[in-house]
Order: C-alpha cells, then structure tokens, then sequence
C-alpha cells in the first residue's frame, strides 16, 4: 500500500465521545473500554464507490421525489456545500444523504409518534453524488423543531442529517446540519455532545442570500469536511478514478 | 513519516438518530422512494466465490437486543482484493460484479441483521507485516451512539490465517479476540456466520479507532 493514501489520524477532542449522559440513549450504548488504534491497512484506506447512474433524477428534489397529489407544505429551501477533505481539496463523485423531518416536525417513520401530521407529499429523504468540484446541492422543505424523549421538556432545533462516504471506509461519516439563527440550538443536549464550541458551529449553516431563487425558495449553505490522506497527489488519481 | 496537521479540520460526527432508515433504508422505515436501493445483498449471479450469509444482533450495556441499528460492511472479493483504485495488488483480480458494500438494519422485532456475501480472501497487511486473515469490515450508527463504531468480523473456520493475523494479534488480553470472530454454522447446506456485537458490557467488542 502507498503511504500516501494513509489519513491523517482523526482528531477525537472536536468530535463527541461515545459516553454523554445528558444524552440519555448514550448511556447503554457506549463502548466503555477504549478503543483500539489501528495503523491504516488496505481495509481502512479503500471504501465504497458509487455511479451516477445509482442516483435518480429526483433523488435530489425532496419537494418532487415524493409528491402525489401536490407540493408538500412548508418553507422551501435549497441546501448547497461542498464535500472537501482536510488539505481543503473538494472530494468528488462521493455520495451523500440526507433525511429529515417535515415542516411540522414529523418523520416519515413507522417509528416516529409525534402528534404532528405526515405530509402526504414529502418523503424526507435524498441523494446526490458531489460534482468534480466536491458541490453538492438539493431543493427541500424546512425541517420543524420536535420534541424527543430525553429530558421532560427536550426538543431537537430544525435539522436535517447527513450521511457521507469519502473514498475510503476511514472517512465514513454520520452528522447534523443546523440552521443560523435557530433560538433552540443553545438547548440541544445532541448538539450538546460536542465539546468544541468551533466545532458546533461548522455544523450551522448560514443563509445564504446569493443562492436564493428570487419568489421561490431560500438558500443555505453546508460545507463538510472529511479526513484527508496524508499525500495529496495520491488523492489527484483518485479524483480520476 | 511525520505528517503535520492538514489545514482543514473534519467536520464533527452527531448521532445517526432513530430514523436513520428514513434516508439510509428507506424501506425499512416504511416506505418506498429510490429506483435504485442500497441493500444487505453483496452478490449477484456473477460474483465469484462462497456464498456465505452473516447475521448477529447488537447488545446494549444491559444485554438487551437492540433494534434500531444501522450495519454497513466493507469487504475484499474472493480473491482478497478491493474493488477501489487504492488497491494495486496487481497480481489479485477484481470483480466487477462486486462492490463490496452492503448495509442492513437491525429488524425492529426480532433485532437480527443479515448479509448475503461471499468469503473474502486474505489481504496484504502493512508493510512488514503478515497478510490479513479473511476479513469484513463493519460500521455501526444509530440513536445513542454519537460517532459511528469500527470493528471487523473475522470467521471461525480460519483459525490458521486468524493465529498469524497482525490485527487479532495486537488485541490484549487475547480473550477479547474472540469478540471478532463470527461462528460458523451450516443451516441447509448455507454457511451462516453467526456476529453477535455488543456495545458495552462484559464481553464488549472491540471497536477500532481507524
Ligand atoms: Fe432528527
């Protein structure tokens, strides 16, 4: 294995530790032995690719790719960025996901009893692979705060979740976009398990007035940033491949 | 090699949530959106190799199934080889027809996971070290586990390869070793590796820092 498409050993002291009681559902859950660190082998620095034609039309329109009968309510809202890695090199034809609530705070979700109402034309949920540039974009709802059993009076602020892939199974990433200005961040006891105050605020998104569409939907803008290998022109052969 | 750190920093990890199926399997959540699903399935008719199924629950602290859970794998074809540019083992294969990628769900009644796979080959380890036993890599996200957990799925009818694997040997006490191998069982003529995971508690996986 080249050297050069090792990563850079991951920073755990920005990313929250598995035990975070204030987050009840952590206290089961957490491994609490440490864990073990492991050298990168071919197993680490190698992960799943995927082809445009794995990604629908649709796939990122999540006010279309669940409509029936008519738009689903709600604010509606572009949501564009940009997938980079740590040497800031966009991170190209790598699939994201994304999954969120309504614009009344409901989940499509066997599982998800809040009193809110299902909108019958909004599904929640999107793809897109990044551009050769690492940009990303999709067209959605504004998601609605709800509240979730944690402490009595526990709700989540507006978020939508993000799923991204990178090129090697070492960067797999699971996280959350916020929304600038949303008065229950402060409160959150999820966001909350990140120890680094810059760190929460990589994950809010600010408006962003110059990708609005002028009479249709607003703008926000979400760049993530993914481990680099510790070679850059190692990642320029992966970009072709 | 010393590697000063690159300029920009990683984006913090937040929990998958309980509602992961919603965009991850949509099916599972209830319903249907994509053409094209991701799924526990690996193989299709002209991969080459074993078939082999895997499937295990997830434990909690208390030793309750966990129902909720979503699993990914990462694996090398029968050859031992990855199908990703990284991978110059030039004297390996590599089959198209497998991506060596899957996800399931944890089933909301019964807790089991599955995957249908084939057997890996073994893989070259780091440089000076011994080639890997036959492996698959496994990721965990969901509700109450704020960044996703690595570990690997070793076999049981690979105490050979397993005895020399650079990986399994590091781990101390070598009890824990165990927690990485998946029990062979042979279920109408199928091999079924049995991987039951457990997030916290006497017998604790162990969970990689990659
Ligand atoms: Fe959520």
């Amino acid at each position: 294995m080249h050297p050069g498409s090792e990563f850079h050993q991951r920073d755990r002291s920005l990313h929250p530790p598995a035990l975070t009681p204030h987050y009840k559902s952590t206290v089961l859950r957490s491994p609490r032995l440490p864990l073990w660190s492991l050298q990168n082998s071919l197993s680490e620095v190698t992960g799943p690719l995927f082809r445009p034609e794995e990604i629908g039309l649709l796939d990122n329109d999540l006010i279309r790719n669940y409509a029936h009968d008519g738009e689903p309510i709600g604010e509606r809202i572009i949501v564009h960025g940009r997938v980079l890695d740590e040497n800031g090199r966009g991170v190209p034809n790598t699939l994201v996901e994304f999954w969120q609530a309504n614009a009344g705070g409901r989940y499509r979700h066997q599982n998800d009893t809040y009193l809110a109402p299902i909108d019958p034309n909004f599904g929640g949920c999107g793809r897109a692979l990044t551009d050769e540039n690492g940009g990303y974009a999709f067209r959605t709802i504004k998601p609605g705060a709800y509240p979730f059993r944690n402490f009595v009076n526990s709700w989540r602020p507006a978020h939508i979740h993000f799923s991204v892939f990178g090129t090697g199974f070492a960067q797999r990433l699971i996280t959350q976009m916020y929304f600038e200005g949303d008065p229950l961040i402060p409160h959150d006891q999820i966001l909350g398990t990140i120890p680094d105050p810059a760190a929460i605020q990589r994950l809010i998104a600010p408006l962003d007035m110059n990708a609005a569409i002028p009479l249709d939907s607003l703008a926000y803008r979400f760049d993530i940033v993914l481990r680099g290998r510790r070679q850059t022109y190692f990642e320029n052969k992966l970009q072709g491949a | 090699m010393i590697a000063s750190r690159p300029p920009f920093t990683e984006t913090a990890s937040q929990t998958a949530g309980p509602y992961v199926h919603i965009g991850l399997i949509p099916h599972q959540a209830g319903f249907d959106i994509f053409e094209t699903n991701f799924s526990n399935i690996l193989v299709g008719p002209a991969t080459k190799g074993t078939r082999i199924r895997i499937e295990g629950r997830v434990f909690d602290g208390l030793g309750a199934v966990t129902k909720d859970i979503l699993v990914e794998i990462w694996q090398a074809n029968a050859a031992g080889r990855y199908n990703h540019p990284a991978d110059r083992q030039e004297d390996k294969p590599i089959d198209p027809s497998f991506r060596g990628w899957g996800r399931a769900g944890t089933d909301f009644k019964t807790g089991i996971y599955t995957f249908e796979t084939i057997k890996p080959g073994r893989v070259v380890g780091r440089h000076g070290h011994r080639p890997m036993a036959p492996h698959v890599n496994v990721w965990l996200a969901a509700r109450g586990i704020n960044m996703g957990l690595s570990t690997r799925l070793y076999f049981s009818d690979e105490a050979v390869a397993n005895a020399e694997d650079p990986v399994l040997n590091m781990i101390d006490p070598p009890l824990r070793r165990d927690t990485l191998i998946a029990q062979r069982e042979d279920r109408d003529g199928e091999a079924v590796y049995v991987f039951d995971i457990h997030l916290q508690g006497e017998r604790e996986t162990v969970f990689f820092d990659i």
